[in-house]
């Protein structure tokens, strides 16, 4: 019995000194920024905290933050959907091309992402005298902050589905069809409950992405106080006004963010493992 | 509810999967599709059922001509290979989904629905199950399950695809001898593919088969076995 157990898990030693380097990488790159971040948001302790959070300025970047957010990801579910279920469902010429360019966002620098939106809708744009001549704005406002943050969070549904469904085929739809049901009752009462961890996967992932981006929208964003910072930007901003307290109080806030979206994904993750236990392993 | 497909062709990129096929069935009875991998016997049940459209060709049940009807307005019970159960819901769930989707007009209110569903469940001695969800039930347990789920919406023709194909032994003698009861106790119309003559040769009323996209003979199992019309039919059918 114990010769087996010797030669089927590597010696003490190892184990001990690899879970040791883990513990001190992690260590490092994350629990030591996130002290940093809490110990100078509080370093003027709660009322500090507090009255650098109630700012309008702070809270309009909360509240375009939300926006942005609340704005992207329901978009962003129902064009990963809809991508998902061509790509898994149906053969087609193009298909690859699809895949690939649903890939491009990741692949892209964030600022070059922010880039391509002020070359097409900025003042020198290819349809920069088309919005101008109908008064409308888009870089340097809110639209272009949006569109931003959808280009960069698009892959995330979009991937966490694709090789779910394409896992579980298309008997159970066409099964359903046989029964009567229409393509849109299928899709409620099979498709969405097959795929529902996978997706809230998928939104926790982009929502945290959304909030959190800083390259491309800071180069559609204009900087402008109280109306067209995100929280990111904000906390450039105050950062480099030497602000520090109020940039990290802030910044907590996102970490705190992080630290739920963390929770988030562990549930969601646990919670598909137990009930798809085949699925879950071939996502990850 | 007779079936007839008429000269059906059907291509996918340059393979020919169906040659200009023909195939009647007369109301009541239970025909086998028997032919080896890549004959085109799935292809065709799927053109019937409205799962796959045909290049050419006209699909007509009882006279009437249904090719371009959609699968739902067809009416068909399909019996996938690998029983396609819904398996987020339990097995009472799934037998009943189909009088679920049922426009409002037509739907048959709960008490109903709950006493057919029993009943089917009791027929192919499952009512014990009701609560349970797929993954608990074994191989032999989700196709009755998928049978009697197709059962419930009372389908005038019912097709069921290599429905034995992965039971083994025991399990698939009692469910042939279940299916050979069927149209005694159900009047439905039925097509199954196998590819096990045995099989077809046992159960069915009469034997189709099948080889590259044409039918080769359409015979009773006795006539196929004792007069094959062609090798092909010989070898297949020993």
């Amino acid at each position: 019995m114990r010769a087996r157990a010797r030669t089927r898990t590597d010696p003490a030693l190892i184990r001990r000194s690899l879970i040791v380097t883990g513990l001190l990488f992690l260590g490092l790159f994350l629990f030591l920024p996130l002290m940093a971040v809490f110990s100078n948001a509080l370093a003027k302790g709660i009322s500090g905290y507090l009255g650098a959070i109630k700012e309008p300025d702070a809270w309009s970047a909360i509240r375009l933050t939300l926006l942005a957010a609340g704005i992207v990801v329901p978009l962003n579910v129902v064009f990963g959907l809809a991508a998902a279920w061509a790509i898994a469902k149906f053969d087609f010429s193009g298909r690859g091309f699809l895949i690939t360019l649903i890939d491009v966002p990741f692949s892209v620098s964030p600022v070059i992402s922010g880039m391509i939106f002020v070359l097409l809708f900025g003042a020198q744009g290819l349809l920069g005298g088309w919005l101008r001549r109908h008064d409308i704005k888009i870089i340097f406002a809110v639209p272009g902050i949006v569109l931003a943050t959808i280009f960069v969070t698009f892959p995330f549904v979009a991937r966490e589905l694709i090789p779910l469904m394409q896992v579980l085929g298309s008997d159970e739809e066409e099964a359903a069809l046989t029964l009567g049901a229409s393509g849109w009752r299928t899709f409620l009462r099979i498709t969405l409950p097959n795929v529902k961890w996978s997706l809230l996967y998928g939104v926790i992932l982009c929502n945290a992405r959304a909030m959190g981006e800083f390259g491309a929208v800071s180069v559609v964003s204009g900087h402008v106080r109280g109306l067209t910072n995100t929280m990111p930007l904000y906390v450039e901003i105050l950062y480099n006004d030497y602000q520090f307290v109020p940039a990290f109080a802030v910044a907590s806030l996102l970490t705190l963010l992080a630290l739920v979206t963390l929770v988030a994904k562990s549930l969601v993750e646990w919670k598909s493992e137990s009930t798809h236990p085949a699925a879950g392993s071939a996502e990850r | 509810m007779s079936i007839e497909a008429r000269n059906i062709t059907k291509r996918f990129a340059d393979f020919v999967a169906l040659n200009d096929v023909t195939l009647r069935v007369p109301g009541g009875e239970l025909v086998a599709l028997l032919g080896p991998s890549g004959s085109g016997k799935t292809t065709l049940l799927r053109i019937i059922a409205g799962l796959d459209f045909a290049n050419c060709g006209s699909v007509f049940f009882d006279g009437e001509e249904i090719t371009l009807r959609t699968v739902q307005d067809r009416g068909v019970g399909f019996v996938f290979q690998h029983y396609a159960l819904f398996h987020h819901m339990t097995v009472f769930d799934n037998v009943a989904f189909g009088l679920t989707v049922k426009p409002r007009r037509q739907r048959p209110s709960a008490d109903e629905i709950r006493a057919t569903v029993t009943k089917l469940l009791k027929l192919v001695q499952l009512d014990w199950l009701a609560n349970r969800f797929p993954s608990q039930l074994s191989g032999g347990q989700r196709q009755r399950v998928a049978l009697a789920r197709a059962l419930a919406v009372e389908p005038r023709v019912l097709l069921l695809d290599e429905p034995f194909g992965s039971l083994d032994g025991k399990v698939r003698q009692e469910l042939r001898r279940s299916l050979r009861r069927l149209p005694d106790e159900i009047h439905v119309t039925s097509i199954f593919v196998t590819h096990d003559q045995e099989e077809a040769l046992e159960v069915a009323d009469r034997v189709v088969v099948m080889n590259a996209g044409r039918i080769e003979q359409e015979a009773p199992p006795d006539e196929v076995y004792h007069h094959p019309a062609n090798a092909f039919c010989l070898r297949f059918s020993r």
